[in-house]
């Protein structure tokens, strides 16, 4: 079983439009790394030049933003669902 | 017609909108790298993720020209993304609000010159008519079926309003545990009101993945985010110009996201620009609930990067764990000179009735939260006293009853009489 990816509207250039998509790893890193072998320059897109995670982008395995979790580190068991949504500047 | 002409009505068509749909407003560019995108419904940096900002290209405008337009937000319609023509479309009409005199509570804080700006007199009692009526014009120009948002309450309430008022259908999530008033003030105005099990973080990302699926919807917090936000900046200008066309020294304002101080300081930055109020300096302070105070936290501890928490306040209109424009204000109170304080949750009601007893203004938890804020920057030595201040009050009481209900009572059950009143020692 993979670990599905929920692309947000602004990556799909790079998914051929897909908004889900599947990869393979056992940590957040891995998976980015699998992402961009299948969707080279996805990952610059999610992460910054310091290799962290961009600071208007949410990372989500399952429910939990990595922030509370492990950040890259997150695991990513068999079946996980990630999503990538970018940070809503702005108003509640 | 000249070629410049030509080119905006092309790049207009291009993208399905009417010319001068957005007023005075060029293009949408990013905070973060400064990346430009077309006016449209785009919310994120196609490079960074950043959030985009509306910019424009001013004409003159004159405190007469202002003067002369309506009392509520419209009369700074130049200055706003909105089409000249915005007052013939039904809205809530929101702002030009009371700036009061606050001298009872000034002399209890020990600051000589106080003004409470109460933006609990809106259409929907808070602040955030103000944003909504800037999105609903975004939504209606951009053609949507549907208006919604993420909410903490006063959003929804006034999403929900604006949307009966304009016909348009209104969908609005909020966190399940919300305050009950806020619900019942949501869902008189729509049958689609969504409650969320979670907290508002949570909440605020499901709007962000259905903003990413459905077509036709305008979430005013999400989608069309750049106008709404900017509907905040009429709290600045209107201050300013209440108070004779000048800044004042000091300014405390809540903080949830971040953006309604954010778009404070830029309207002051606006209004001096165009040479609407002399230029001076002034101190911007953000005021937190400690149960949720990532800002505060990160002012204190003197670092950029805010950490997200898990929010446990009862001010749940300001209960933002994860803000996205903290970073922002971090700046701006660092830059200005102001600070960003936090306070518990007993000092929240202390400081409802505080300004409730003392001017008369019943505020809500985020209410609360800025005047205890303010009381302890005072104590605390970091606003000055002396200096001229406007603390401003984003929402009504009545919303949050529950908060002050056990404090405050009958001081006495007497027969009617008036030898069992005179036992009660009031006289
Ligand atoms: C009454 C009230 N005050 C202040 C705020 C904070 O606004 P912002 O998210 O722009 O910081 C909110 C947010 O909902 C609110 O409802």
């Amino acid at each position: 079983m993979a670990i599905s990816v929920r692309i947000p509207t602004i990556l799909r250039t790079y998914t051929g439009g897909s908004s889900e998509v599947t990869a393979a790893g056992s940590t957040l890193t891995e998976v980015l790394d699998d992402l961009e072998a299948n969707h080279p320059g996805i990952r610059a897109r999610v992460l910054d030049d310091a290799g962290e995670i961009r600071r208007f982008v949410n990372v989500y395995v399952g429910n939990d933003d990595v922030r509370f979790l492990d950040g890259l580190s997150t695991p990513t068991a068999d079946g996980a669902q990630i999503s990538i949504i970018p940070a809503v500047a702005g108003g509640c | 017609m000249s070629t410049i002409t030509e080119t905006t009505v092309e790049t207009a068509t291009q993208h399905g909108i009417r010319e001068g749909a957005f007023g005075n407003a060029t293009a949408l560019s990013c905070r973060e790298c400064g990346a430009t995108a077309p006016l449209g419904p785009h919310y994120a940096c196609p490079e960074c993720f950043g959030p985009l900002e509306v910019s424009y290209d001013f004409p003159a405008v004159t405190r007469e020209q202002i003067a002369a337009g309506p009392r509520n937000i419209w009369r700074y319609k130049a200055l706003l993304p909105v089409p000249s023509d915005i007052e013939s479309s039904p809205n809530t009409e929101p702002g030009f609000t009371r700036l009061l005199r606050a001298d009872n509570l000034g002399r209890e804080l020990g600051i000589d010159t106080l003004w409470v700006k109460d933006d609990s007199t809106n259409p929907t009692n808070s602040f955030k008519d103000r944003v909504v009526a800037c999105a609903l014009s975004a939504a209606r120009e951009f053609g949507s079926r549907v208006f919604a948002c993420p909410s903490t309450g006063n959003l929804a309430n006034a999403v929900a309003a604006a949307g009966a008022r304009a016909g348009i259908k209104t969908v609005v999530f909020i966190p399940s545990n919300l305050e009950k008033p806020k619900q019942v003030n949501s869902a008189v105005y729509t049958d689609s009101l969504v409650a969320v099990d979670g907290n508002y973080d949570d909440v605020n990302r499901l709007a962000s993945e259905i903003a990413g699926e459905e077509e036709g919807w305008a979430f005013v917090n999400v989608n069309v985010r750049p106008y709404y936000a900017e509907g905040s900046k009429t709290l600045g200008y209107e201050i300013a110009e209440q108070l004779g066309w000048r800044l004042p020294d000091q300014v405390v304002i809540p903080v949830a996201s971040g953006s309604q101080l954010t778009k404070v300081h830029k309207a002051f930055g606006e209004l001096i620009k165009l040479g609407l109020v002399e230029d001076k300096p002034y101190k911007v302070y953000g005021a937190q609930a400690t149960g949720c105070s990532p800002v505060s936290t990160a002012y204190k501890a003197g670092v950029d990067a805010i950490r997200p928490v898990k929010p446990d306040t009862i001010a749940k209109s300001l209960a933002i764990g994860n803000p996205a424009d903290g970073i922002y204000v971090l700046d701006i109170c660092r830059q200005t000179g102001g600070a960003v304080e936090d306070v518990t949750d007993d000092e929240v009601r202390a400081g409802i009735l505080l300004l409730a007893r003392n001017e008369g203004i019943f505020t809500e938890t985020a209410g609360g939260t800025t005047v205890a804020c303010l009381k302890k920057l005072v104590e605390t030595g970091q606003l000055d006293p002396t200096l001229e201040t406007v603390v401003i009050n984003t929402g009504m009481g009545l919303k949050t009853l529950d908060a002050v209900a056990d404090q405050v009572g009958a001081a006495a059950t007497i027969a009617p009489t008036y030898d069992a009143f005179r036992a009660t020692g009031i006289a």
